[in-house]
């Protein structure tokens, strides 16, 4: 049998003598398709980075071999790695908003490339055109004149796999190539891959923390943890019947499309919050076109639909953060009571905990504010052990404390004090699947056991099935579908909320995680 | 400027409980490690304390600067270390002297710019709105004007009196200040922490001093060390001028300017009170330069 594309056996990593990669060892067959999953910081980026030997000088690299395509990676001079990264490897990164320079239009920085393999002007710009064909940019012929900016966040990336291409690599690494695009983005970019992988017969190694993501588009999966390659094997096995306590542990984590809460009895006659004709604009851009909507005391409404769509404006204008059209009235300010023009405490629970919390209050100041004045009982010793927090980490600050642990510190502040409604939102889009299952588990006990009203937004239609009573499906600015959770999957809903459905189902379907799926959904 | 201690960026709410307190004083005290380490950091505090100990001590070492000491123009020699100038006093003594003009007016303007722009900077960049533009447009407006003649006119204003200047040097820096101020607090409010705590129902003041003011106080002290340096610079420039400090008073601005004549026979009677000015005009950005690193 041939020696095959990329062979890495005992790769090491460290940085001052931390190690972050451990003894790992995989092989990529000449166009095949190999997956690494992982949490943040198990080192899954750092795996990719050594097979372009673009690591920083300290990263201490060992390795029994890392060989791509003939070539031993870390013996390569320069010119020889140069001519190595042009012609046989291409990243595409995470953020293809970064990886683009933003002061040149989109086809010159294809043409770049183009040129740097030795084609001519003219050779340039119609390979150029062709690149945009291929990756379906819509008018391939004259897209190539727009900045990055001028592009929505999944051209942008179609024009980064558009220029990784046009130099025939034979290995393409992906890292996080769809993290924070919306689902339906992320379905077209993945079966574009696909699809030009079949074409031309690259190869594939797709880092992400996104399992199902991984099990779909992949033949082969490693999972990473810690450094450590602790499971390997056929997609299909290691999603199936993993058989790694800590992979059975990230698919049981994978928040379940089919299984929602217990429905409650809705009180259809309490309404704690009314909307009517709320109505916003950007500049002349509709965020908010005309929303009624009634919130009714104590039920979750899970808000979804894809960025732009306008559900995280909606949110905040129920949080009085922006200005708007209309009127949003909550009952207990209709009460009238109070003296001053005190606004109703909407607590709101961000998507970057990292940003929410001041870096220099410690957690224990941060929650005893927010029960002094949000009105709560009790001390932050209490708070925290409510959310789950150690009191250790109460005199710790943001920088000290993991993703979960912020976003925890967060949802505990939202939900210090008898306040009527928590905004929720995409709380957990920036955290590893195992956290945010966690997280979730939270929100909806803390909103049981205080009878909060909740507005979820989130673009994971399987994380808002698993929080919500009811279902707001946004689209350009209106609600499209609304409806009691569990009736989402019936037939006959709006086409966007069964096109979100079927995307969802989708992933889930050729991962293997779905044995059936309902009537009315497939077709879509 | 007491405020120029790396320990006042680590300073925080006073909700002091004890391991709060050692994680704050490790944090400061690791600062002042990194500080420590740092060559020109030590050399441009040398520097600045050897001016602050002339400016303070000169009478207590005996100094004589206004009384003729030795032959007209002499060049340094042991007994004058810096020479003498053209009407035989000693200029190692003036020069001594001429450090306390330089260090009343620099320091406190600069002060005084720091909260009068530092105040606004915070205001604008909280409030934005017609707050922000106005305050923005308005300062536009001042940093435009050329500062030296913009001076020349406020002092003939204001006068010369020490607290004429001190006003009129606040005013001047007040709006670089502001401005770059404004910028920090603009990061600052891009990330929700602000939002939140307006939404706990925290007050704008309270929002501003406690949520806001912490993260950019290490921008503040950055600007305020700058700022002392350029202050110390332009007050030189307005008694060369004739625009500050008035004959026979010490002053290394007025020095300079007396002793221009003689810069091809007696280099001595410019050059040290040049090198005075430059030595702390230096050794202030030194400072500021070091202070930002080890911020970052």
């Amino acid at each position: 049998m041939s020696e095959p594309l990329v062979r890495v056996e005992g790769l090491t990593v460290a940085y001052r003598g931390v190690r972050v990669v451990d003894g790992v060892s995989f092989t990529i067959e000449a166009g095949g398709s190999y997956g690494l999953v992982g949490e943040s910081g198990s080192g899954k980026s750092t795996v990719a980075g050594t097979l372009t030997a673009s690591l920083g000088p300290d990263a201490d690299v060992s390795a029994a071999a890392i060989v791509v395509d003939g070539s031993d990676v870390p013996t390569l001079g320069r010119e020889r790695l140069r001519r190595f990264r042009r012609d046989v490897v291409a990243v595409v990164h995470q953020e293809p908003g970064l990886a683009l320079n933003p002061t040149m239009p989109v086809g010159r920085q294809v043409a770049e490339v183009l040129r740097a393999t030795g084609s001519g002007r003219a050779e340039a710009e119609s390979g150029t055109v062709e690149a945009f064909t291929r990756v379906g940019l819509p008018d391939p012929d004259t897209i190539g004149v727009r900045y990055p900016h001028e592009l929505s966040g999944g051209q942008q990336q179609r024009v980064a796999i558009a220029m990784a291409l046009v130099s025939r690599p034979r290995l393409l690494v992906l890292d996080e190539p769809t993290t924070g695009l919306d689902s339906t983005v992320e379905a077209g970019i993945m079966a574009l891959i696909d699809e030009l992988r079949e074409e031309t017969g690259f190869a594939t190694l797709l880092i992400s923390h996104n399992l199902p993501l991984v099990a779909a588009h992949c033949e082969r999966v490693g999972v990473l943890r810690h450094g450590v390659l602790v499971e390997e094997g056929s997609a299909r096995t290691v999603l199936g019947a993993p058989s790694e306590p800590y992979t059975v542990q990230l698919v049981e984590a994978l928040p379940d499309i089919t299984a929602g809460k217990a429905a409650r009895g809705t009180t259809e006659d309490d309404v704690l919050v009314s909307v009517r004709g709320l109505r916003k604009e950007y500049d002349g851009a509709v965020a908010l076109d005309g929303i009624d909507l009634d919130l009714h005391r104590g039920e979750v409404l899970g808000v979804v639909g894809e960025s732009g769509s306008g559900k995280t404006t909606f949110g905040r204008a129920l949080a009085g953060l922006v200005r708007y059209d209309g009127t949003v009235t909550t009952a207990a300010s209709a009460a009238g009571d109070g003296p001053g023009r005190r606004t109703p405490p909407v607590q709101v629970v961000f998507q970057n905990a990292d940003a929410s919390l001041n870096p220099r209050r410690t957690v224990r100041q941060v929650l005893g504010r927010a029960i002094r004045l949000l009105g709560g009982e009790g001390s932050a010793e209490d708070l925290a052990a409510r959310v789950g927090l150690d009191a250790e980490v109460l005199d710790r600050r943001p920088a000290q404390l993991s993703g979960g642990q912020k976003q925890r510190v967060a949802i505990a502040r939202a939900f210090a004090g008898p306040v009527p409604l928590v905004v929720c939102d995409e709380p957990t889009s920036a955290l590893d699947v195992s956290v945010q299952a966690r997280i979730l588990d939270l929100v909806l006990d803390l909103q049981r056991t205080t009878g909060t009203t909740c507005v979820f937004v989130s673009h994971d239609l399987a994380v808002v099935r698993r929080v919500a009573d009811r279902i707001a499906v946004f689209d350009a600015g209106r609600i499209v579908d609304v409806g009691p959770a569990e009736q989402l999957f019936d037939a006959g809903r709006h086409p966007r909320t069964r096109e979100l459905v079927a995307a969802a189902f989708d992933l889930r379907r050729r991962a293997g995680l779905v044995a059936a799926v309902p009537d009315g959904v497939v077709d879509a | 400027m007491t405020a120029v201690v790396p320990g006042a960026l680590a300073t925080d709410a006073p909700v002091a409980t004890g391991p709060e307190q050692t994680a704050g004083s490790r944090r400061a005290r690791r600062g002042w490690r990194a500080l420590l380490g740092r060559p020109t950091f030590l050399v441009s505090v040398a520097v600045l304390v050897w001016w602050v100990v002339l400016a303070v001590g000169w009478h207590a070492l005996g100094l004589q600067p206004f009384a003729k000491s030795g032959e007209l123009l002499q060049a340094p020699s042991a007994a004058h270390w810096f020479g003498t100038d053209s009407l035989g006093r000693d200029v190692f003594a003036r020069v001594a002297a001429g450090a306390r003009p330089a260090l009343v007016i620099g320091p406190f303007g600069a002060a005084l710019a720091t909260v009068l722009g530092g105040t606004l900077g915070l205001v604008a960049g909280f409030h934005r709105g017609w707050v922000d533009t106005a305050l923005m447009r308005f300062f536009d407006v001042l940093l435009a004007l050329p500062s030296l003649i913009f001076l020349v006119v406020l002092v003939g204003a204001f006068g010369v009196s020490t607290p004429a200047l001190v006003l009129i040097v606040g005013v001047l820096f007040a709006p670089g200040i502001a401005r770059i101020v404004r910028a920090a607090v603009l990061v600052e409010m891009g990330k929700s922490y602000v939002q939140a705590a307006r939404l706990q129902g925290e007050s704008a003041l309270r929002a501003m001093l406690t949520e806001l003011l912490p993260n950019v106080v290490g921008v503040f002290v950055v600007q305020a060390v700058l700022s002392l340096g350029a202050a110390i610079f332009i007050t030189a420039s307005l008694s060369f001028l004739g625009l500050g400090s008035q004959p026979p008073a010490a002053d290394w601005g007025l020095d300079i300017n007396a002793n221009r004549a003689y810069l091809q026979a007696a280099w001595w009677t410019v050059v040290f009170p040049g090198v005075a000015v430059a030595s702390i005009v230096v050794a202030a950005n030194l400072i500021a330069d070091n202070l930002k690193e080890v911020a970052e």
